[in-house]
């Protein structure tokens, strides 16, 4: 089975108001050649969801900069200032949730189930208006699975069955964004022939993985390179 | 706050880094620590991205692009690291695998709740890891200004910023004081010169139980 194909095939899935998920954290992770294709095609009204909205220039920040977000699923938002402020114009809406909480909940989209019971986060705002429930004598909030109309991933290796091997960092949201989405599109640094990867390395099972496509690299400064410019002062991605 | 007293707080809190510990930093002061790691302790840092077992900065163009701490920085992996996925990562401190972690707040109460992660309607920075990391790691260190830019306390009878996470804080650093939330209450420590007990007492807006020894950090006692 042969899942390699072009970024323009790819392309073809996103459209004007669909829901994309994505990998990265920080940018680092993000799959840049899909991004660049999504930018380049002018795909506007779109949900994410995502671990963050990376900074201004990279990655998954770039469409979050040039208003083609309509709403964000997500834990942090602080390193992409322009975020921050379409979320006061009210031009971006901003679901927020315990970084380890959302993780949670593409995970369980991912794997089948209907969604998690976690007690990060009671006792505060994230409460309100959740369902809880008691078990064992303990309380939980009640959060339900996120799945998407496309997911989007960067690995570091990719063979033609969708087998995907991760770059170290960059791994983090990627392999729970590969398994929830109803398409999931692999960006792969390199593409490697059916039996090349070690089966013992595999970290996502190809059955997950809708299709396969070459990346050209990351095509943006990173923050430590680009100290000076316009970095975002210390408010950074994460914790 | 001036670099002198960033470290000076980032010193102190290394102290509190023992032998075997797997120890979060958050970003920011708290990162700072792993320079100030005591003599002959040795600690396992955990990263939420997904090391653990994180190393010192790289040498300057020895930087890896994909090999970054939780604030995008480049870091290095000691030996015996591992990498994992964001549940996995989230799993070893929803867990309780974590046993220190450092953390940045806006505000804390005498109970030790934290407020750090939204300013209704100025700034939403997110939540990121800090509600898993202040809820369930084992101790909860905060680094902080003791007052704000208005000079108000920011450690207060009441947090008013929505909370991280109630009674989490175990222990508070400012570049004025250290403090120890205790089931009795908000104990005073330690006292960073040039301050006195007077003045920290004035800056911290809930109520301080002065023991009968308060050290003093950087200078003899005025």
């Amino acid at each position: 089975m042969n899942k390699i194909g072009t970024l323009e095939e790819a392309l073809n899935r996103i459209t004007d108001g669909c829901t994309l998920m994505y990998g990265g954290f920080g940018g680092i992770g993000n799959p840049p050649s899909l991004i660049d294709g999504i930018f380049e095609k002018g795909v506007k009204n779109l949900t994410l969801i995502g671990n963050d909205t990376a900074f201004p220039w990279i990655g998954i920040g770039r469409l979050v900069t040039a208003g083609r977000v309509r709403k964000v699923i997500t834990s942090h938002i602080g390193s992409n200032p322009y975020a921050g402020q379409q979320m006061e114009e009210g031009s971006l809406e901003v679901e927020f949730y315990p970084q380890g909480t959302l993780a949670e909940k593409i995970r369980a989209g991912g794997v089948g189930l209907g969604g998690i019971l976690v007690d990060v986060g009671i006792g505060t705002m994230i409460e309100e208006g959740k369902e809880t429930v008691v078990v064992d004598g303990r309380k939980y909030l009640v959060e339900p699975a996120l799945t998407a109309e496309v997911a989007i991933v960067h690995a570091r290796k990719a063979d033609p069955f969708g087998n995907l091997v991760f770059d170290k960092t960059g791994r983090n949201f990627n392999p729970l964004v590969a398994m929830a989405g109803q398409y999931t599109i692999a960006e792969a640094d390199e593409i490697v022939p059916l039996g090349e990867l070690d089966p013992e390395n595999v970290v996502t099972p190809g059955i997950f993985v809708d299709r396969v496509i070459p990346g050209k690299g990351v095509n943006w400064e990173w923050v430590w390179e680009k100290k000076a410019a316009t970095a975002s002062r210390g408010a950074q991605p994460g914790s | 706050m001036g670099e002198e007293s960033r470290d000076r707080i980032a010193r102190r809190a290394a102290r509190e880094l023992k032998d075997g510990m797997v120890v979060n930093l958050g970003i920011g002061i708290p990162t700072r620590v792993a320079d100030f790691i005591p003599e002959g302790v040795q600690v396992v840092f955990h990263a939420e991205n997904g090391i653990l077992g994180a190393g010192p900065t790289p040498e300057p163009g020895k930087e890896d692009g994909f090999l970054c701490n939780a604030g995008g920085y480049p870091v290095t992996i000691v030996e015996g690291a591992s990498y994992c996925d964001s549940a996995i990562a989230f799993a070893m401190i929803r867990r309780g695998g974590i046993d220190m972690t450092v953390l940045g707040a806006l505000e804390v109460s005498g109970r030790g709740d934290l407020a750090n992660w939204i300013v209704p309607g100025k700034r939403a920075a997110g939540i990121g890891g800090a509600m898993e990391l202040a809820q369930k790691a084992k101790k909860v260190v905060v680094l902080m200004n003791h007052v704000n830019r208005d000079g108000q306390s920011k450690i207060r009878k009441e947090c008013e910023l929505p909370l991280t996470a109630r009674e989490c804080v175990d222990l508070i650093i400012t570049d004025m004081a250290v403090m120890e939330v205790t089931g009795e209450g908000l104990v005073l420590r330690e006292v960073m010169a040039p301050y006195t007990v007077e003045e920290v007492v004035r800056y911290t807006e809930a109520e301080l139980q002065i023991p009968d020894t308060v050290a003093y950090i950087g200078g003899d006692a005025p």
